[in-house]
């Protein structure tokens, strides 16, 4: 009847038991820090300091309210302006610039070629103090534009890189039905290249603003105006504010993650692919 | 005859209006900085002042004899010794079980929650560990204290034997993941053909994984320790928002000190120097991960 004699069969429901209980004893050790902190924020600072292990009486909502109403709404706010205007800039002026190499041949295409893509080989670390002496000379420091402008300029090579790998790949049989209808070069980037090419515009969409989103450096350099900061440097202000006020603290940090961990949960498939072609930017 | 001629124009005009917007953001805000970056270092200059000195080599000099250099190179090091061990090794072996025959309908959860940290900014999870390793109040001492019912209350972020190894433990928690699913998408595209083959010769899960998916993923396990180490010669904000470099500068790593120099010394050409040092790294390890990448395509 089976192939497998019964020990077989054993030792392969053992192994298979034995590797379970190491991948779920693996998914305790990961999930039990943010857990802790999930009940850590639902608790009064008492409870915190008193039994860190235990369980409150009562869920305190209340520390999240606090935490929103001390600044992480407008922190919030300046995080979705940023990383929306520096999403539709990439998008826009990488998708323009892939079209233009990949539709042309022109002088000097290579140079510019070579030129965006050893834009990947560079850290902003080793940009930073030249940015900031820049910024401050442009009268733009301490704006949202600070902190846009390095985006959209060190998250451009790699859309670039993307979009034009992408463009390189589809026929071109529909631009030229194009052409010969009389369409210029503008109207058939803007009215049939962008449409088609929705899915790597996405996948742009996502790395950049995933990386936008989380950014710490530059946002820590350039902005200095409690109004303008955005989650990652609010939540270490508020560090700072909130000496004694622990679980309200807490309460701010899951708040501040909670974006990208539910767009994570209910997109996984967009997410990985986003992050698996981030894995050449490193 | 005129006609032909516009045409000829307007072609070779219109490709750089297409690309010249992408052109100048990249070159003032990427290429312009990084030059004007190693010019300063041959300077002393301060961030408001316009005063200038040009003293030659001097802040390499001086970086090269300061033992803090040497402290945060070695912890960067550190950081990238443990990460490739951990995170491409373990990450390897975590791929392979799971899409191995063992795989069973919980292993979609399992690569949710283990790739889960890695969606979460390094800010916020630098914030919860720094509360998990706190000394009185933190989870890792309380289940301590609770296994052996003892007193204990290790400062793992204040002592400086463990400050900078509690950050590199916080890492592997966060990224094992991330690196775990980019070598499944690299498991995912072996042709199941050879597996098959291994399956008529009689061969187990383990000969499966020693002579099939571990050789077919070498690129891939090439490119993710590259990927890593890069990582590990950019890293900032976990060791800024959980030490600042302390205690006593033991925990300082190229970036924080970098930091330092720049902002709270005020020496915007020494820091610079430091800046060309990660340049130097990065840059090389990244000319590295693109010629990877290419080949393993």
């Amino acid at each position: 009847m089976n192939k497998y004699s019964s020990t077989e069969r054993l030792l392969y429901f053992s192994n298979k038991l034995f590797i379970l209980t190491i991948l779920s004893f693996l998914a305790i050790c990961i999930l039990s820090p943010l857990i802790w902190i999930i009940i850590s924020s639902l608790k009064t600072n008492i409870e915190f300091f008193s039994s860190p292990l235990k369980l409150p009486k009562y869920f305190l909502f209340k520390n999240y309210i606090n935490a929103w109403n001390l600044g992480l709404s407008k922190y919030f706010l300046n995080s979705i302006f940023v990383t929306t205007v520096s999403i539709v800039l990439t998008v826009l002026v990488g998708s323009s610039c892939a079209y233009g190499l990949s539709r042309f041949t022109f002088k000097g295409q290579d140079i510019v070629l070579y030129s965006i893509l050893g834009g990947l080989l560079l850290s902003p670390q080793v940009a930073l103090l030249p940015l900031f002496k820049m910024l401050v000379k442009l009268r733009i420091y301490n704006t949202y534009w600070a902190m846009i402008l390095p985006y959209v300029g060190f998250n451009l090579p790699f859309a670039i890189f993307l979009m034009r790998s992408y463009f390189l790949s589809f026929p071109k049989d529909i631009e030229e039905s194009a052409y010969i209808d009389g369409c210029s070069h503008f109207t058939t980037y803007l009215r049939i290249v962008l449409p088609i090419s929705k899915p790597i515009l996405a996948s742009t969409a996502i790395v950049t603003g995933i990386s936008v989103w989380n950014e710490f450096l530059f946002a820590l350099v350039f902005i200095e105006d409690k109004n303008l900061m955005t989650i990652p440097i609010g939540l270490l202000n508020f560090k700072d504010a909130l000496v004694t006020d622990y679980t309200t603290l807490l309460a701010a940090v899951m708040m501040g993650s909670l974006p990208m961990i539910l767009l994570f949960i209910f997109s996984q498939k967009y997410f990985i692919k986003g992050l698996t072609a981030g894995s050449i930017k490193g | 005859m005129v006609k032909k001629v516009s045409k000829l124009n307007k072609t070779n005009i219109a490709p750089w209006l297409f690309v010249l917007p992408g052109i100048m953001f990249i070159l003032i805000f990427v290429y312009i900085p990084i030059i004007q970056n190693f010019y300063y270092s041959l300077f002393r200059m301060n961030s408001y002042s316009p005063d200038v000195t040009f003293i030659g080599f001097k802040n390499y000099i001086d970086m090269f004899s300061d033992p803090i250099f040497y402290t945060a190179i070695k912890n960067n090091s550190w950081y990238a010794i443990i990460s490739v061990i951990c995170q491409v090794g373990f990450g390897a072996i975590l791929a392979i079980i799971l899409e191995s025959k063992f795989a069973t309908t919980l292993n979609k959860y399992f690569r949710t929650i283990y790739f889960l940290p890695s969606v979460i900014s390094i800010t916020a999870v630098g914030l919860m560990w720094y509360f998990v390793y706190n000394p009185n109040l933190g989870m890792l001492n309380a289940l301590i204290r609770k296994i052996s019912s003892s007193d204990f209350d290790f400062a793992w972020l204040g002592n400086p034997k463990t400050a900078i190894f509690s950050i590199i433990a916080m890492s592997q928690w966060q990224y094992t993941g991330y690196i775990m699913v980019l070598i499944i998408v690299a498991i995912q595209k072996i042709p199941e053909v050879l597996y098959e083959v291994a399956k008529i010769e009689g061969a187990n899960e383990f000969q499966k994984a020693i002579y099939i998916t571990i050789p077919q993923i070498k690129e891939m396990l090439l490119l993710v320790c590259v990927i890593t180490v890069i990582g590990a010669f950019k890293l900032f904000t976990e060791v800024f928002v959980m030490t600042r470099g302390g205690p006593y500068d033991s925990s300082q790593v190229l970036g924080t000190f970098m930091y330092r120099h720049a902002f709270f010394f005020d020496e915007l050409g020494y820091a610079a120097a430091v800046a060309t040092v990660i340049f130097i790294i990065t840059f090389s390890l990244s000319l590295l991960q693109i010629k990877l990448a290419k080949s393993g395509k």
